[in-house]
């Protein structure tokens, strides 16, 4: 992560540590939020993101750390900060008898400065559904809304804790270019999200949450160049588990890891996955060896690698298996 | 605070109950049945009568046979206070166990009577001595002190008349505790508790917002329950209209802190739900609703003055029956204001927002 020390910190969590009985949520985590970014905590749920975000949004106290917000800790004039942020929360339901408009102006009435409604309405698109009651919204225009609720007391710091989950593919995008725009406009933005793409598509930096701890930290690109490979090959024997090993994995992984450019790579339920450096000179080998012990594959796909791949060298997991 | 503020949540609260028209319909239309029901059952009519049963004589028992002649004529009279039914010998105990007769009169041989009745119905020891007074003057029996009855109906003394006050209370209490218990869980469920106490907005204007919607429909359930008790029940008020206005709304003030209070925990709405009747209850048997708080033995009268409802409706009593000014209804007033702010001051300490 390169951040000029001049830049203020929006946010500063130092050794957080948060327990719920026997379960560790939180184990000593750090992170730096400069001033203007876009910041994403990543990982799979129960990796501790939420207690995070709410830990410094003022809704949970830690066992231990200190996290200051915009300079502050929570510990000093708590309305005033919250008067400075600007909060979207996983599954709040807003009240479904009220109108857009007027949960828009219920939120409004809280900030003593803030934006005008018509404003917001317009920002995030829902003027067609000023009049609307809540419970007659989509998911996507739902979450446009708390958006909106977020945004009425023009924060400098926005906490958006996974606003695209269990979306539909086009109301994602149609968050992502809001989120683009509130970035634009020099806010900093905390997001938590178990979706890769929309990390390294909204994200200056992000770190890489498992077990209450911050395990990888960096822009996308950073991350992706730290797995040492730029592609990964797929290779299914399409034999799943109810098959035997020797059926699923034909061929030793540290064969395998043996071939030329072939950088890393682990066994997956039905074959293989590879990292490597270059496609054109890993697969000629490859398929060389396949064929010598008489091994087809019923399934053989390259991608350039991604921050999923990142989390899965790291881990061992896929994230969403949470 | 923010008068802003303020205003938009408790125009959001009251947006929300007048969209939600069932919860309209049974917080005016419930009181007004109950109301109707009552005045239907306590309506002015004929002094009640007394309905006796009767079993034939042995036959060729002449001063057996008397009982039964006797009853009947009584019956027959205009101002007769009993109706007369003969049955069968052997449906005594069936008469008796369903009440369809308050009294079973069995005559013995050689002219004496056996009364049969439950001791435990008020009706049945009336039938009793009713009927005894009628058979021992049939047999010459001379009353030697002359007696005459000025009955009263006066209006203000009727059992509906103490009845509409206690019903006012018991819908202030009802709808204030049910509403505010039910809106706030349901907030807390859907985590919007949560996401406001993530805003800079003042946890006690939250509260009060509450509070002051409840003001907001008390007036027009007071209107349309008072309405019906003065026009068609004819129920006076001889106190002043505007004091009782003002001490149904520090009762209502009052029932909608308990109400902050009994939600101030519960996460379900099942949770709620049971708490608040708990809460509800003693004070439907003790606070003199239905009959007079006084019934109760004096080691329990301590508490029983102590309850809100009881301060309720004896202020709103006192103000519609007896005519009380401010100051009869002073300590009333006082029990509600307690309750409206120690209740206010707890919940605000223990809420949970999340």
């Amino acid at each position: 992560m390169t951040v000029a020390a001049s830049t203020p910190l929006a946010l500063e969590v130092i050794g957080l540590r948060k327990s719920y009985g026997d379960v560790v949520a939180v184990n000593g985590l750090d992170l730096r939020v400069p001033a203007g970014q876009c910041f994403g905590l990543l990982g799979p749920n129960g990796a501790g993101k939420t207690t995070t975000i709410e830990i410094c949004e003022g809704l949970n106290t830690p066992d231990s750390g200190t996290v200051r917000v915009l300079g502050r800790t929570w510990d000093e004039q708590p309305t005033a900060l919250r008067a400075q942020l600007g909060i979207q929360l996983q599954e709040t339901q807003l009240a479904e008898k009220l109108t857009v408009e007027e949960t828009l102006q219920l939120f409004r009435s809280f900030y003593v400065h803030g934006r005008t409604i018509d404003d917001v309405i317009d920002l995030v698109q829902l003027g067609e559904k000023r009049k609307a009651r809540v419970g007659g919204l989509s998911g996507g225009q739902k979450q446009r809304l708390a958006l909106a609720c977020a945004l009425v007391g023009d924060p400098q710091l926005l906490f958006l804790d996974e606003p695209t989950t269990g979306l539909d593919p086009q109301s994602r995008r149609q968050l992502w270019t809001l989120v683009e725009g509130l970035k634009a406009e020099g806010r900093t933005i905390l997001l938590t999200t178990h979706y890769m793409d929309e990390a390294e598509r909204l994200c200056d930096n992000i770190a890489i949450v498992d077990h209450g701890q911050v395990i990888a930290l960096g822009t996308p690109r950073q991350l992706i160049a730290s797995l040492g490979a730029e592609h990964v090959i797929r290779l299914s024997t399409g034999h799943d588990g109810d098959e035997s090993r020797a059926v699923r994995h034909p061929v030793a992984l540290t064969e395998l890891l043996a071939l030329p450019d072939v950088r890393g790579g682990r066994e997956t339920e039905t074959g293989y996955e590879l990292r490597v450096g270059a496609v054109q000179q890993a697969l000629p080998p490859l398929l060389a060896l396949a064929e010598s012990r008489g091994v087809q594959w019923s399934e053989l796909s390259t991608h350039s690698a991604t921050l999923e791949d990142v989390f899965v060298s790291m881990t061992g997991r896929q994230l969403r298996d949470g | 605070m923010r008068v802003e503020s303020l205003r938009q949540l408790t125009l959001a609260r009251f947006r929300e109950f007048t969209r939600e028209p069932e919860a309209v319909f049974w917080t005016f239309v419930f009181p007004l049945l109950l109301a109707g029901g009552l005045a239907i059952a306590f309506r002015d009519k004929a002094p009640e009568q007394a309905i006796v049963a009767t079993v034939s004589a042995p036959a060729g028992d002449g001063a057996a046979m008397f009982v039964g002649k006797a009853l009947r004529a009584a019956a027959a009279d205009s101002n007769a206070q009993l109706t007369v039914r003969e049955i069968p010998a052997d449906s005594i105990a069936d008469v008796l166990r369903t009440g369809t007769a308050a009294l079973v009169v069995v005559p013995q041989a050689g002219g004496g009577v056996e009364y049969r009745f439950d001791p435990a119905r008020p009706e049945s020891r009336a039938a009793r001595r009713i009927t005894d007074d009628l058979l021992q003057r049939a047999r010459g029996r001379a009353d030697p002190v002359p007696t005459r009855d000025a009955t009263i109906s006066e209006r203000g003394s009727r059992y509906i008349d103490f009845f509409v006050p206690g019903l006012l209370a018991m819908n202030i209490m009802g709808s204030s505790i049910w509403s505010l218990a039910f809106a706030i869980v349901t907030q807390r469920n859907k985590k919007l508790l949560k996401r406001l106490a993530a805003t800079p907005m003042s946890r006690l204007e939250y509260l009060l917002s509450f509070v002051l919607s409840r003001l907001l429909f008390l007036g027009l359930e007071i209107a349309v329950l008072l309405g019906f008790g003065v026009w068609v029940l004819d129920v006076p008020i001889r106190g002043s209209l505007a004091l009782l206005v003002l001490v149904a709304f520090i009762g209502a003030a009052a029932f909608g802190a308990i109400g902050l209070l009994v939600s101030s925990r519960a996460r379900t709405v099942e949770g709620v739900s049971g708490l608040t009747n708990f809460v509800m209850l003693p004070m439907w048997i003790f606070s003199g609703v239905f009959f007079s708080a006084s019934n109760f033995p004096a080691a329990l009268q301590p508490v029983v003055q102590a309850l809100p409802l009881t301060a309720l409706v004896n202020g709103l009593r006192a103000i519609m029956l007896q005519g009380s000014g401010l100051v009869g209804v002073l300590p009333q007033i006082g029990v509600l204001s307690v309750y409206l702010l120690v209740c206010l001051a707890v919940a605000l300490r223990v809420f949970r927002w999340q």
